[in-house]
């Protein structure tokens, strides 16, 4: 019998290398936008990643701005304080514009820091110590504030993607999979979930816990109590707005999953595999679970936007990280509590645009993904 | 541990033959496979049952190739299926090569999958597309720990040169290849393990015309050269007349007729065979011009709740009083042809 059409030897030189994940890559490149969102990603994530040993190089300030290197030039400091009370500072109007200079907001010419209080004149002299991007009434640097906050934003969208993704592909493989009663009690409790106002539970958790960590913050806690409470301290109350997060964030997730693996489950190539003899663990694992991840993290990659914005939203209203940890949502809510937004725009426009930037480059992310991962657009 | 690798020349086995001396591979007698109709929310109870096939007996001799046929829904993919045990049979038995194997369970029955494979309908569906060719084509050796990697490399270009493939192709992906080459991929596939009976579940349906001659040709070279035997699903009734040895039609779930391949096609007796081969063209303008067809009233009746006595009775043009009352039993109206009509006897 002759050899089939189109067998005719190929070199393999010659051959294209094809493999799903090449594909993927070349229809991915093809996604201009989607191409530049991954770079801004990889440049966020690199200087997330690498901003301590900025600090340590005298770059950028502390992550908590304690340390902060920017000090005012002691020359103007007035010798005898005028405002020994910090009171007075608020009494008599005179911290109208107690922001640091930024290019962003020109008007907010540098004030000068002393213990209490910030001289209200202007000083013109100062100008040479602005922070690029300004800084707040503590004298924080707003841009390496707003470099550690890519750190919790970051962290609160991969966690967050990455619990949901896990829980919800278990929870979704094990009912689809399996089927019959185990599904139809499965699928029940998440349509039960899947009512719940989301949000509105997530304010009630974080009502709760932070309500709980105020409680315990100095005692002494032993045990699993104590631990998951001193973590959630060491991570500036991280721990707890990802548990917060994680509770109900899987549920959609896990109808994604199940519809998936019904879809596959039927399948001829997962019929061929049985009647070969592999048995359920190869089938979910050699033939179910690389057909659905795609789509998952797909999926998960366009809903890490979601989170981060719940984090800032959290934050902005007290309820995300602990005082003095970086956020942008807590950055942004700066501009709510002292000084206005026209005076002092970067304190809103900052930590705004990286939050847009990042979301943003999320969702592009996910769309080139979503292309390069679609079958349906291989070889075209 | 390994077990070392099959032989590609089938082993000549002995043992249970039928009374004229030819050996039977496969026995099917009085196959049911029911499919539960559940209604409720958490405690589901079956409310009907849809009966794919009810009450199906054939024989399949060794190196012989039956072929299976009737119209969409009657059942001839469940039956192939239900014989593989990828569907658990509601009752009846399956016997292969003289041992049942419709109680196997476990490591026996994986054992028993070696024997016997499946080649499937849709070579677009049937092909893991996150798996290479060898991958694909080596699974059934991995699952039953069959060779080393080696061993097992070499399996894999021996059978993609049986089917007709370059054994280039071993690192490429399914979607690269056409319909043609992904059916001789699936059927590389359920070669691996050296079966001897081999269900082909409309292995041509979805193929081109030109390309379905090829896979017809090379199902008869394997067949001749491995000693296979076939259970060819399809409704493509002129390939089946020039692929098929004998013929068992299918209808509701049930085997109609069953006879010698020319025997059935030149002296169809049940009158549902009748009619299905009387959509046949003819390939010839006179004759095709007087052809008669038999055109059949209604539409087949729903597995669900099928007719009481015979199956076809809603349908039959020659029905009488006892084909509403009576199932016809499927007996032997001349030799080694088999009708299950009241009205033949």
């Amino acid at each position: 019998m002759a050899v089939a059409e189109g067998a005719e030897p190929i070199s393999l030189e010659e051959q294209q290398r094809s493999t799903p994940f090449l594909d993927a890559w070349r229809l991915f490149r093809r996604n201009k936008a989607s191409l530049v969102a991954l770079t801004t990603l990889i440049i966020i994530f690199f200087i997330a990643i690498t901003a301590p040993l900025w600090t340590r190089v005298g770059l950028l300030d502390a992550r908590t701005g304690a340390q902060a290197r920017h000090t005012v030039n002691p020359v103007n400091l007035p010798s005898v304080d005028p405002y020994p009370d910090p009171g007075s500072c608020a009494r008599d109007n005179l911290n109208s514009n107690p922001y640091w200079c930024s290019w962003l907001s020109p008007e907010s010419l540098v004030t000068v820091q002393n213990k209490y209080c910030f001289r209200p004149e202007p000083d013109y002299s100062q100008k040479q110590w602005c922070y690029v991007l300004g800084g707040d009434s503590n004298g924080k640097d707003w841009l390496s504030q707003t470099i550690y906050g890519a750190q919790v934003s970051l962290s609160v969208g991969v966690v967050g993607a990455t619990m949901s993704l896990i829980v919800g592909l278990i929870y979704g493989l094990v009912s689809g999979y399996y089927g019959g009663r185990i599904d139809n009690v499965m699928m029940r409790i998440v349509d039960f979930m899947y009512g719940f106002p989301t949000l509105v539970f997530i304010i009630l958790m974080q009502v709760y816990f932070t309500e709980v960590a105020r409680q315990y913050q100095d005692t002494d806690q032993q045990g699993i109590a104590g631990f998951v409470l001193s973590l959630n301290k060491d991570m500036g109350g991280l721990l707890f707005l990802f548990i917060a997060l994680g509770v109900l964030n899987w549920i959609g997730m896990a109808r994604q999953a199940r519809g998936l693996v019904l879809s596959y489950r039927e399948k001829e190539f997962v019929e061929a595999a049985r009647a070969v003899g592999a048995n359920n663990r190869r089938i979910i694992f050699v033939h179910l679970l690389p057909n659905i991840l795609g789509p998952l993290i797909v999926l998960e990659t366009l809903a890490i936007p979601g989170y981060i914005f719940t984090e800032a939203f959290l934050s902005f209203i007290g309820l995300g990280v602990q005082p003095g940890t970086p956020s942008w949502g807590a950055m942004i809510s700066e501009v709510r509590d002292r000084g206005g937004f026209f005076s002092n725009r970067h304190i809103l426009l900052v930590p705004s645009i990286a939050l847009v930037l990042t979301t943003l480059s999320f969702n592009f992310l996910g769309d080139g993904l979503r292309d390069a991962l679609d079958p349906r657009m291989r070889g075209t | 541990m390994s077990q070392s690798m099959p032989d590609t020349q089938a082993k000549s086995a002995p043992a249970t033959s039928s009374a004229d001396g030819r050996k039977v591979l496969v026995e099917v007698t009085d196959l049911k496979k029911h499919f539960p109709i559940k209604s409720g929310i958490l405690f589901q109870r079956e409310v009907a049952a849809v009966k794919a096939v009810d009450g199906v007996s054939f024989k399949i001799y060794e190196g012989e190739t039956l072929g299976l046929v009737g119209e969409s829904g009657c059942g001839k993919s469940t039956t192939g299926r239900t014989i593989l045990q990828l569907y658990q049979p509601t009752s009846g038995s399956v016997k292969f090569d003289g041992q049942e194997i419709t109680d196997l369970k476990g490591n026996a029955l994986r054992r028993m999958r070696r024997k016997m494979q499946m080649v499937f309908q849709d070579p677009y569906a049937s092909l893991n597309p996150r798996m290479s060719v060898g991958r694909i084509v080596a699974e059934p050796l991995v699952v039953h720990n069959i060779g080393t990697k080696k061993e097992r490399e070499e399996r894999v270009a021996e059978l993609l040169e049986l089917v007709g493939l370059n054994p280039y192709f071993v690192r490429r992906y399914p979607h690269e290849f056409s319909g043609g080459q992904r059916q001789r991929i699936g059927l590389a596939r359920s070669l691996a393990l050296n079966p001897k009976f081999i269900v082909a579940d409309e292995p041509i349906s979805a193929l081109d015309v030109s390309i379905q001659a090829q896979v017809v040709n090379l199902l008869e070279k394997l067949q001749n050269e491995l000693g296979l035997t076939y259970l060819f699903i399809a409704h493509d009734l002129s390939m089946v007349r020039h692929l098929c040895d004998r013929v068992a039609v299918m209808y509701l779930g049930k085997v109609v007729e069953i006879a010698e391949s020319e025997e059935l096609y030149t002296n169809p007796l049940h009158p549902y065979t009748q009619a299905l081969l009387s959509a046949v063209p003819v390939p010839d303008p006179v004759v095709e011009e007087t052809r008669q067809r038999i055109i059949l009233k209604g539409d087949v009746p729903s597995p669900i709740n099928p007719p009481k006595g015979c199956n076809f009775n809603t349908r039959c043009p020659v029905s009488v009083d006892v084909c509403f009352d009576q199932d016809p039993e499927l007996v032997e109206i001349l030799p080694d042809h088999w009708v299950a009509c009241h009205r033949v006897i």
